[in-house]
């Protein structure tokens, strides 16, 4: 992972592709722009390829597991040139680490788990690479509310990016950080199965709103778009007056909005 | 609560998760219960495993032992019988359930038995013993407290370590009191088991045969070992002049050495404790001291078929703490059974499809029954992947249904969209005409800046959540915008 001769903070010409992600890119754009944001107010130089689609979670996780194996070769093609690939999803990063290997042995093709093998670890979550990689913990941010954090569970158990976000979170100007009681307990969307399982994706739901609610916080935030679509569509429907913003946007604002 | 005595491994077809979970999911006392019992064991085992240093040494020394186990089973299988023979005990094979049971009731009936006295097993569930038993005129008693709870209730277990942990003191008084003839009766734990122990008394003096599971049995000696809490093991174990085991094929350790690690990893991942109260090990039999007649039934049913997946074997690394079944944030809400198995919770969610094999919509259904969350990899004592094998069956029910399926399953509308959706991912001017499509597309269902309704079965997601629409403007949009397209 030294490739990219870049050791602890200070400015430094790194260059990242972003993986924006599907979901993201559709979505969430706001989070693609401050990912940009943040990290070019860091000396990193984005590039963002626009072949890439998306990475084949949803069908590999539902079982549509053939259906997801041109999208892995995509990705790595799409992917594969960059020194280091950088996205504002625990979950889609996982996805790309934890199981790619397991669709190149799936389809059978040595040669993608080859490249596969000498891929997956240079690509990174944005919190991880910030703290881990490029060894900086203040953005410069400034988000004067109260906050509350849930780490998701690709992020935390897959991953393993341990306190990556909160010490990013903690170096933020102004911001009033409440700990969540319970918060590596999965909120329940886990993609398809908040669909399939809808009564059990909405029982898990309502402890961790429960939860949220509890540390009176004005904004939960977390590292997933996918988590935070399902918490957030939660406390809208019960017009709980409580937002939901990724990491990121917290990272790139200065202004105290996000 | 509605009571189910069919499960995955009785004959004929049983419910799915999602529809067994949506009955459970209403019950306000059994999400009480469950939520009280697995969050205090929960706590209790981190606070367990947190004094042990070498932890993540043992975890990957059981993962390791374990899978030698599985790679040499036909050897260390053989081993096992020759030591047990020596040692003046009888082994059995049995392919299925079914051989299991009649080797097992033939043995009662050799000595005449209409009672038998039994360790809590979960391969005795597995088989449905205890209902063969009755149909050929034999009555099992089940003489651990919680087993004995759930037989005098006429339930199943709902979790492999604690099966009655739906129930709590006051449904358990109001049990005894009609079960056992108590007329008065606290719900104080204590009079509660001086109950239960009363009963059993008499039932420990009089069997003729006493009839065990195994947690472990090594291969060099041909020790038998079961782990337990009350003592109601040892009386089964000893009492009783006639002792017969029934084992799946999987539970057999080399050495007598390899205690040293599953007997830190067990009793510290299942009940938290640093040692569990009474811990039973007899080596064929012994003259003058224990049961005189020893029998051992060394049992498939479906384990050879687990062993021969790849991926999927190694859910037969399983000890059976149950440490994931606490841990789990489904099983916690939706109780053990929603699963239709003896097996249930992250581990039943992938032992039961493979023992009882793909292509039945209850056990297809099981895989599914997880967030992937991966807390139950997290506490696994040996190691098993979980997530990564649920994910891979996944893949296989999918598989089944697109191969073997018939018409229905073919034009699946989840089958069809996923086929589509993978196209578009597959084409990037698909995919950004798919973008734009959906923002314009999305316009009736959207009501003062968020979708309350979605149709089908995206409906489940609007049951409780609102939906974002989909912004004016994508990232990648923005990029060309701001970025120019190179």
């Amino acid at each position: 992972m030294g490739n990219l001769g870049y050791e602890g903070g200070g400015a430094a010409t790194v260059g990242v592709a972003l993986f924006i992600t599907c979901f993201n890119d559709t979505l969430f754009p706001e989070t693609g722009r401050a990912t940009v944001e943040v990290l070019e107010r860091l000396g990193v130089e984005v590039d963002f390829p626009q072949a890439q689609t998306c990475c084949g979670q949803m069908h590999f996780n539902t079982g549509y597991q053939r259906e997801a194996i041109p999208l892995v070769r995509r990705f790595v093609d799409v992917f594969d040139g960059y020194d280091a690939v950088v996205a504002p999803s625990g979950s889609c990063v996982s996805m790309v680490r934890e199981l790619y290997p397991m669709a190149a042995d799936l389809a059978g093709d040595q040669r993608l788990a080859e490249r596969i093998e000498a891929f997956v670890p240079r690509v990174f979550e944005l919190s991880e690479f910030l703290v881990k990689k490029l060894g900086i913990t203040d953005v410069g941010a400034h988000y004067p509310h109260r906050v509350t954090y849930h780490p998701t569970c690709h992020s935390l158990r897959m991953l393993k990016v341990g306190d990556a976000p909160l010490e990013l979170l903690r170096s933020v100007r102004g911001i009033d950080l409440v700990e969540l009681s319970e918060a590596e307990e999965c909120c329940g969307f886990g993609g398809t199965f908040a669909v399939k399982n809808a009564d059990t994706s909405a029982a898990m739901l309502s402890d961790k709103l429960r939860r949220i609610l509890d540390t009176e916080a004005e904004v939960c935030t977390a590292g997933d778009n996918s988590c935070l679509m399902h918490i957030g569509g939660g406390l809208n429907r019960l017009r709980a007056g409580v937002g939901t913003v990724h990491l990121a946007q917290i990272l790139a604002s200065q202004t105290g909005e996000a | 609560m509605e009571i189910k005595l069919s499960d995955a491994f009785s004959p004929g077809p049983t419910p799915t998760f999602e529809q067994s979970a949506r009955e459970s999911l209403s019950d306000s006392q059994l999400r009480r219960n469950l939520g009280k019992a697995t969050q205090t064991i929960r706590r209790k085992r981190a606070i367990a495993v947190e004094e042990m240093p070498d932890w993540e040494e043992l975890r990957e020394a059981g993962r390791v032992l374990k899978e030698r186990v599985l790679r040499h089973l036909d050897t260390y299988l053989l081993q096992l019988e020759d030591s047990v023979t020596r040692a003046g005990g009888k082994v059995h094979w049995a392919r299925n359930a079914d051989e299991a049971n009649k080797i097992i009731a033939g043995i009662a009936k050799d000595h005449g038995s209409e009672e038998v006295v039994k360790v809590k097993s979960i391969a005795t569930d597995e088989t449905k013993l205890n209902e063969y038993l009755e149909g050929e005129g034999i009555h099992a008693f089940e003489t651990d407290l919680a087993e004995l709870i759930i037989q005098l209730a006429g339930e199943t277990s709902s979790h492999i370590l604690v099966p009655a942990i739906h129930k709590n003191r006051a449904e358990i008084q109001e049990l005894f009191k009609a079960k056992l003839g108590k007329e008065s009766l606290s719900d104080e734990p204590s009079d509660l088991t001086e109950a239960a122990r009363l009963y059993l008394r008499e039932k420990f003096l009089g069997a003729k045969v006493g009839i065990s599971g195994a947690n472990f049995a090594v291969a060099e000696t041909g020790t038998i070992c079961v782990v337990e809490s009350e003592g109601n093991g040892r009386m089964c174990t000893t009492l009783p002049p006639v002792l017969v085991t029934l084992m799946g094929i999987e539970k057999v350790i080399p050495t007598w050495r390899d205690f040293e690690v599953f007997m830190q990893l067990l009793p510290r991942s299942s009940t938290a404790e640093r040692m569990n109260p009474y811990t039973s090990f007899w080596t064929g039999v012994s003259e003058g001291d224990g049961p005189q007649e020893f029998h051992l039934v060394l049992m498939d049913n479906g384990r050879t078929d687990v062993l021969a997946d790849e991926i999927g074997r190694q859910a037969l690394n399983c000890i059976r703490c149950s440490a994931c079944l606490n841990v789990c944030p489904v099983y916690e809400r939706t109780g053990g059974h929603a699963y239709n198995s003896v097996y249930p919770g992250p581990i039943g969610a992938i032992l039961t499809p493979q023992l009882v094999g793909v292509g039945d919509p209850g056990p297809d259904s099981l895989p599914y029954a997880s967030s992937l969350c991966g807390a139950c990899y997290q506490v696994c004592p040996v190691k098993i992947n979980i997530p990564q094998v649920l994910v891979h069956l996944r893949g296989k029910v999918v598989r089944h249904k697109q191969d073997r399926g018939g018409p229905r399953e073919k034009l699946d509308p989840e089958n069809i969209a996923m086929q589509t959706v993978a196209k578009v991912f597959s084409d990037q001017e698909l995919y950004e005409r798919a973008q734009k499509f959906a923002r314009i597309g999305q316009w009736p269902l959207v009501r003062g800046g968020s979708i309350g309704r979605l149709p089908g079965r995206l409906a489940g997601w609007t049951s409780v959540r609102d939906l974002k629409p989909v912004p004016e403007q994508s990232f990648r949009e923005w990029w060309r915008q701001n970025r120019g397209t190179g």
